[in-house]
């Protein structure tokens, strides 16, 4: 375990990052969705982005993944403009699960996960030993190789996500961004998942970023916490560092209570209530 | 955990030094066994008709035996039609195939989207404006290729709407087949204006043309459906790799490397390519564009039509249309066989789709 140093509002210039946003700002149509984000994705760490509903955590991800193009600013990815990679190269260096993929009716779990290949693969190089190696290995690795010949829209809302896990791993990408990667599951499957996710990490040093909604399990499962409210970042360091009654406060409007976990030390973001009015300025 | 030793092939692959293609052993073994069909059915094709003539006379006048009056009546009075009846049907099987993929919807195919009321339009159009006086109908040097052409560009017009309609900087399935269906009931509707505006003879033949009939093509027909079919096929079975990734969604498909639109883009041109020469020549053929591929899902067993098999059952599908018409449905136009086949399928289909989703 590597401890580093937080700062609260500036991003870490020290860290060394792959994927940058510089001075980002994203909206649809006229309406800016985030507005001048600047943030490094620490190498070799998990980050999750957090805010409440409609605060542009999505679109920051998005962005960062080039699904959104920024209306100013720059997302860099090896210190080159994201925009200038072709579409395959970006797909061989960063894996994108979007928050609910769509699975066709029939399409078997092997072939959902073969297609993870797509972007290392040509025309006269379509399924290559190399190919078939990476997604078994993908396959066992997030144990679904039992469920290879079953269709994929037959699968439980757990199963399925490790498929799609499955997928990005057998793309086979230095950096994965994930987006809401535990919509819809119960919190048994939420933890499942994340600790997969944790292990892609540990185990595959992969670089992961991605967007959760729960606070408790952000807190828990990542490295790197970034917050955001009303399109910006307000805070982004060690989530132990990050998150206090003052900020779930003023970026929830939540007044809640940090309780230590007694097996982890972790704190626990425990509820009192909403706060009735405003938020004030 | 217990499988770490496992070497099953997931997929299997044809591998050649360090080229290798994924080979799916149910798909070549449906594409076989339609292959051989539809060569099968092109021989009866040829056999039967006012003069039999032996199965083996016409695979030797196939296979470039030219004396002979059996090997002037295949090669030269039959095998204009027979030949269209297939190469429409391969272009009606593929164009249907590549629609449903890209729309996301079994229900749609050129037919649904406006591309055969768009070659309706034009070659009714066409057949009114330059009616003779006597016949009722076009006549002319040229007559017989200026119909196909004015459909073609009829259906081509139509999907110049459609795009214009519909396009939201990327296709949108559902928007798709619902601006489709709008623009072909206007185009269905200024058809039918038309044929009430016409005399009674030149509405007659006009009538004959939008039934859907292989009588009276010519091998300029088959060249011109050729030398289309044979450019635009293989640029849409290129595609095949890219629409296994668009079907995954557009934010999948980005991520995988694939650009949606442009490869939505390719897959629509090529269906209304392949879609508009085949009406243009055969008339409005219904059905077989939409049945066909269906077929060839549940064949082959894939979550998407595929789309070679779907062309092959559309070639299948067609030629029986024709052999039926000319051996026991004589009179009867191709187009009203298909839908005989098709409209029942179609219904099954729809009722299907509401029991799987209830």
């Amino acid at each position: 375990m590597s401890q580093t140093t937080t700062t609260k509002t500036a991003p870490a210039t020290d860290v060394a990052a792959r994927l940058v946003a510089d001075a980002v700002t994203v909206g649809y149509g006229e309406q800016p969705v985030v507005h001048d984000v600047s943030l490094r994705i620490p190498d070799g760490k998990v980050t999750s982005v957090i805010g409440p509903n409609g605060c542009g955590k999505s679109t920051l991800l998005r962005t960062l993944s080039r699904l959104l193009t920024p209306t100013s600013g720059t997302v860099r990815l090896d210190d080159a403009p994201i925009g200038a990679l072709s579409a395959k190269q970006l797909a061989r260096t960063l894996a994108l699960l979007p928050q609910s993929p769509i699975a066709p009716e029939g399409l078997l779990v092997r072939d959902l996960v073969g297609r993870g290949r797509h972007p290392h693969q040509r025309w006269f190089q379509q399924w290559s030993h190399g190919d078939e190696e990476v997604v078994t290995d993908a396959m066992r690795w997030t144990g679904i190789l039992g469920l290879a010949d079953r269709p994929v829209d037959a699968l439980s809302g757990g199963q399925r996500q490790r498929v799609w896990i499955a997928m990005t791993l057998a793309q086979d990408t230095d950096l994965v961004l994930l987006d809401e990667p535990t919509t819809y599951l119960d919190l048994a499957h939420q933890v499942d998942v994340l600790e997969l996710v944790c292990r892609l990490n540990r185990e595959r040093g992969a670089t992961v970023a991605m967007v959760l909604h729960d606070l408790n399990l952000a807190v828990r499962f990542s490295d790197h916490l970034v917050v955001m409210r009303q399109g910006r970042v307000v805070a982004q360091g060690d989530p132990v560092d990050v998150l206090d009654a003052e900020l779930l406060h003023e970026v929830f409007g939540l007044t809640a209570d940090l309780v230590a976990d007694p097996r982890t030390g972790i704190p626990l973001v425990v509820p009192r209530g909403r706060k009735s009015g405003s938020v004030q300025d | 955990m217990s499988s770490a030793t496992t070497t099953t092939r997931l997929r299997p692959a044809l591998r050649v030094g360090r080229a290798s293609w994924r080979v799916h052993p149910r798909a070549v073994w449906c594409a076989a066994v339609t292959t051989l069909l539809m060569a099968a059915l092109l021989v009866v094709d040829l056999a039967y008709g006012d003069l039999n003539i032996p199965f083996t006379d016409v695979v030797r006048a196939l296979l470039g035996d030219t004396s002979g009056v059996n090997a002037f009546i295949v090669r030269d009075v039959r095998l204009p039609e027979a030949s269209v009846a297939l190469l429409a049907g391969l272009a009606l099987g593929l164009s249907g195939a590549l629609i449903q993929t890209i729309a996301r919807n079994p229900l749609a195919s050129p037919d649904v989207i406006g591309v055969n009321a768009g070659a309706a339009a034009g070659a009714v159009g066409y057949i009114v404006l330059f009616a003779a006086a006597d016949t009722g109908a076009p006549s002319g040097v040229g007559a017989d290729l200026a119909i196909p052409l004015a459909a073609f560009g009829g259906a081509l017009a139509a999907t110049a709407l459609l795009y214009a309609a519909g396009w939201r900087g990327g296709l949108d399935g559902r928007r798709l087949v619902l601006v489709g269906i709008g623009i072909a009931a206007a185009l269905t509707a200024c058809t039918s204006w038309l044929l009430v505006a016409a005399r009674l003879q030149t509405a007659a033949s006009a009538q004959v043309w939008l039934s859907g009939s292989l009588s009276g093509v010519t091998s300029g027909n088959a060249w011109w459906l050729l030398l289309v079919v044979a450019v635009v096929a293989p640029c849409a079975l290129w595609q095949g790799s890219a629409l296994n990734i668009v079907e995954l969604g557009d934010d999948t498909a980005h991520a995988l490397g694939v650009r949606p639109s442009r490869a939505q883009a390719i897959a629509l041109l090529c269906a209304v390519l392949l879609a508009a020469v085949a009406v243009s020549a055969v008339g409005p053929i219904g059905f077989v564009a939409f049945v066909c591929p269906q077929i060839a899902r549940r064949l082959v067993g894939t979550s998407r039509p595929p789309l070679l098999t779907s062309a092959l059952a559309g070639a299948v599908l067609v030629l029986a249309a024709d052999v039926i018409t000319r051996l026991w449905l004589t009179g009867l136009a191709v187009g009203v066989v298909t839908s005989l086949v098709g409209a029942p399928y179609f219904i099954y289909l729809l009722i299907r789709t509401r029991r799987t989703q209830s």
